[in-house]
């Protein structure tokens, strides 16, 4: 909305200084994998272009990637992105509910029908709409109305970008990510239970100081500035990992060396993430630096790898019964097997014409 | 949404390796058991030496060429041992292959550095490609080549080459490629009992059945 202060003014608010800005911008820039000469770009186009509506839509969440976003770092500068967006509808930040939320919603709609961006955490239950409902109305149908006037689409947490807990097997609700229903829109996902906060201000820094173009994803529609390595190729364990060093248990010898997780079901291997590199609570730590495997959320169906302490290698199914029958029915077969060769041998034996030297004389 | 590369690894992770598991416990015992109840018939003759022993010792005698025969077929040999050993490496001290093994049977060992198991997977590899290109040169094994050994080239390198570009990121999506690596595991495995790959079973046997029948007769290896 045109009469929310711009960022300058914010920023005084929260006393953070021009240099410490433009430092954060300089961070910005090179999150988003894009050279440091477009530093003062992302500076100026955050400082002063209009800022867009943002709706935020919460359906089947924990609430926890608006913790994420809104507690781990407060109040900083990506706090402050965020004051300084027109966060026109988030119900659990905003003050009002029911008809009167909605009736806020609908007005930043109308006002800016086709250009407003829409955050989505948590995913839509399909099975029955009154499984999740606000104001009266289903996820699905909200997601629906709000997202046809949009100009694109966040999916903020693994919930929205790919369905997330809530989908895990047997997936009771029926729950589906945003792309599942919305097709004609740009969507672009941030996966993650919940997200790195600064990645998920930096793609939003990315999206108003370049738009959406600028945004580069990958099959999944996640930012590759972001979700192009594994948490694996980037970590710090990695060199115990390649000595063939591993922790066993959680407080074995090893586990206190700091030696690879791997065989305690680390998924860093197949997970796309910068957890690595930016890490968590302003760079402080991440997981596998506080002795935990990577569970892999930023990837689809996370929740049904296999078991989160079973290492990658191995199988995730029920093989020991299997096992054990193909033991037996080997077994069985294997004696049918050589009753049949048995008796194929006698036969033959029985057979057997006793050819005699005059015999081959007479036929050649 | 999903990622259907991660589905495929699970699918290789569970009811691939499900399949193939039960495929090659159940083939290898059909294979050993039709062999058993075959039988022997009984040797009446007095023995002239003991058949046990010397079957036994023909176990490991025959893992040595014989005489003259290093000469004879030298990549042969050679590639043949290097191969045998650097597969071994690579799949016995893989962290990872471990982990699995561990996890079927509950026995695990210390696992090697990255650096030797590349050298052993790459030694593997060269020496599979020296025979198959000694294979492919001499007239006569090329003659006597089927397609059973052709088939078994291409599960043996398989696991090796795709082992490698999964460890290492190469080729692509590195969950793509460690399920396409887990899958060609399998395939080997499925292969396993209905190959020539049942050697690894079956020479025991057939060394010991062929060292005991001389060794019986006095003949010894
Ligand atoms: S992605 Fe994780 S943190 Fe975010 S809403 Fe879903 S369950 Fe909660
Ligand atoms: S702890 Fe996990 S991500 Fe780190 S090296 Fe080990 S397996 Fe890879």
């Amino acid at each position: 909305m045109a009469d929310k202060p711009l960022l300058p003014e914010l920023m005084k608010a929260h006393g953070i200084s021009r240099r410490g800005f433009l430092k954060y911008c300089a961070t910005l820039t090179s999150m988003m994998a894009l050279p440091p000469i477009l530093a003062p770009k992302v500076a100026m186009a955050l400082e002063g272009a209009s800022r867009p509506s943002v709706i935020w839509l919460s359906f089947q969440e924990c609430t926890g990637c608006t913790e994420a976003i809104t507690r781990s770092y407060a109040p900083t500068i990506e706090d402050l992105i965020f004051n300084a967006i027109s966060l026109d509808y988030h119900h659990t930040l905003q003050a009002a509910s029911g008809e009167a939320a909605e009736a806020a919603r609908e007005a930043a709609m109308e006002e800016n029908w086709g250009n407003y961006l829409v955050i989505v955490d948590g995913s839509i239950p399909l099975a029955n709409p009154g499984f999740s409902t606000i104001a009266g109305i289903s996820n699905l149908e909200m997601l629906k109305q709000t997202a046809e006037g949009a100009a694109a689409i966040v999916a903020v947490g693994s919930c929205a970008a790919f369905g997330g807990i809530p989908h895990a097997d047997p997936n009771p609700t029926g729950a589906v990510s945003v792309a599942d229903i919305i097709t004609d829109k740009p969507i672009i996902n941030v996966p993650g239970c919940p997200p790195i906060p600064v990645v998920m201000t930096s793609v939003l820094a990315q999206f108003l100081a370049f738009g959406l173009d600028s945004i580069e994803v990958d099959d999944l529609g996640r930012p590759k500035a972001f979700y192009s390595e594994t948490i694996h190729d980037r970590c710090y364990r990695r060199p115990f990992y390649d000595k063939g060093l591993f922790a066993e248990s959680f407080d074995d010898e090893g586990a206190r060396e700091g030696w690879c997780l791997y065989k305690l079901g680390c998924k860093g291997p197949t997970t796309k993430s910068v957890c690595a590199t930016v890490k968590w609570n302003d760079g402080t730590s991440f997981p596998i630096q506080a002795g935990h495997p990577c569970l892999g959320c930023t990837e689809p169906d996370f929740w049904d790898n296999g078991g989160f302490y079973k290492p990658l290698s191995v199988p995730a199914g029920d093989y020991r019964k299997l096992g054990l029958a193909a033991v037996a029915g080997g077994a069985v077969l294997g004696v049918a097997g050589g009753a049949i060769a048995r008796s194929v041998k006698s036969s033959a034996a029985a057979k057997h014409e006793p050819v005699t030297p005059d015999d081959l004389e007479k036929k050649s | 949404m999903n990622n259907p590369y991660f589905d495929l690894l699970m699918w290789a992770r569970g009811p691939g390796f499900d399949i193939a598991l039960t495929i090659m416990v159940g083939g290898i015992l059909l294979r050993l058991v039709e062999i058993f109840v075959l039988g022997r018939k009984k040797d009446l003759a007095a023995p002239k030496g003991n058949g046990v022993l010397q079957g036994l010792r023909t176990v490991f005698t025959r893992s040595v060429p014989r005489k003259g025969a290093m000469k004879e077929a030298p990549v042969t040999y050679i590639a043949g041992y290097l191969f045998h050993i650097g597969f071994f490496v690579a799949f016995l001290f893989l962290g990872a292959h471990i982990a699995l093994i561990g996890d079927l049977i509950g026995i695990q060992w210390p696992a090697a550095n990255k650096a030797l198991i590349e050298i052993a997977t790459a030694i593997a590899v060269v020496a599979l490609i020296a025979l198959l290109w000694t294979r492919f040169k001499d007239p006569v094994r090329r003659a006597l080549s089927t397609f059973d050994d052709y088939l078994v080239w291409v599960l043996s390198i398989l696991p090796l080459v795709t082992g490698y570009a999964a460890v290492n990121t190469m080729f692509g999506d590195s969950t793509l490629m460690m399920a396409i690596h887990m899958l060609s595991a399998e395939a080997l495995m499925i292969a396993f009992p209905f190959t020539k790959l049942m050697h690894a079973v079956t020479f025991a046997v057939s060394r010991y059945y062929n060292g005991s029948i001389q060794g019986r007769k006095g003949a010894e290896s």
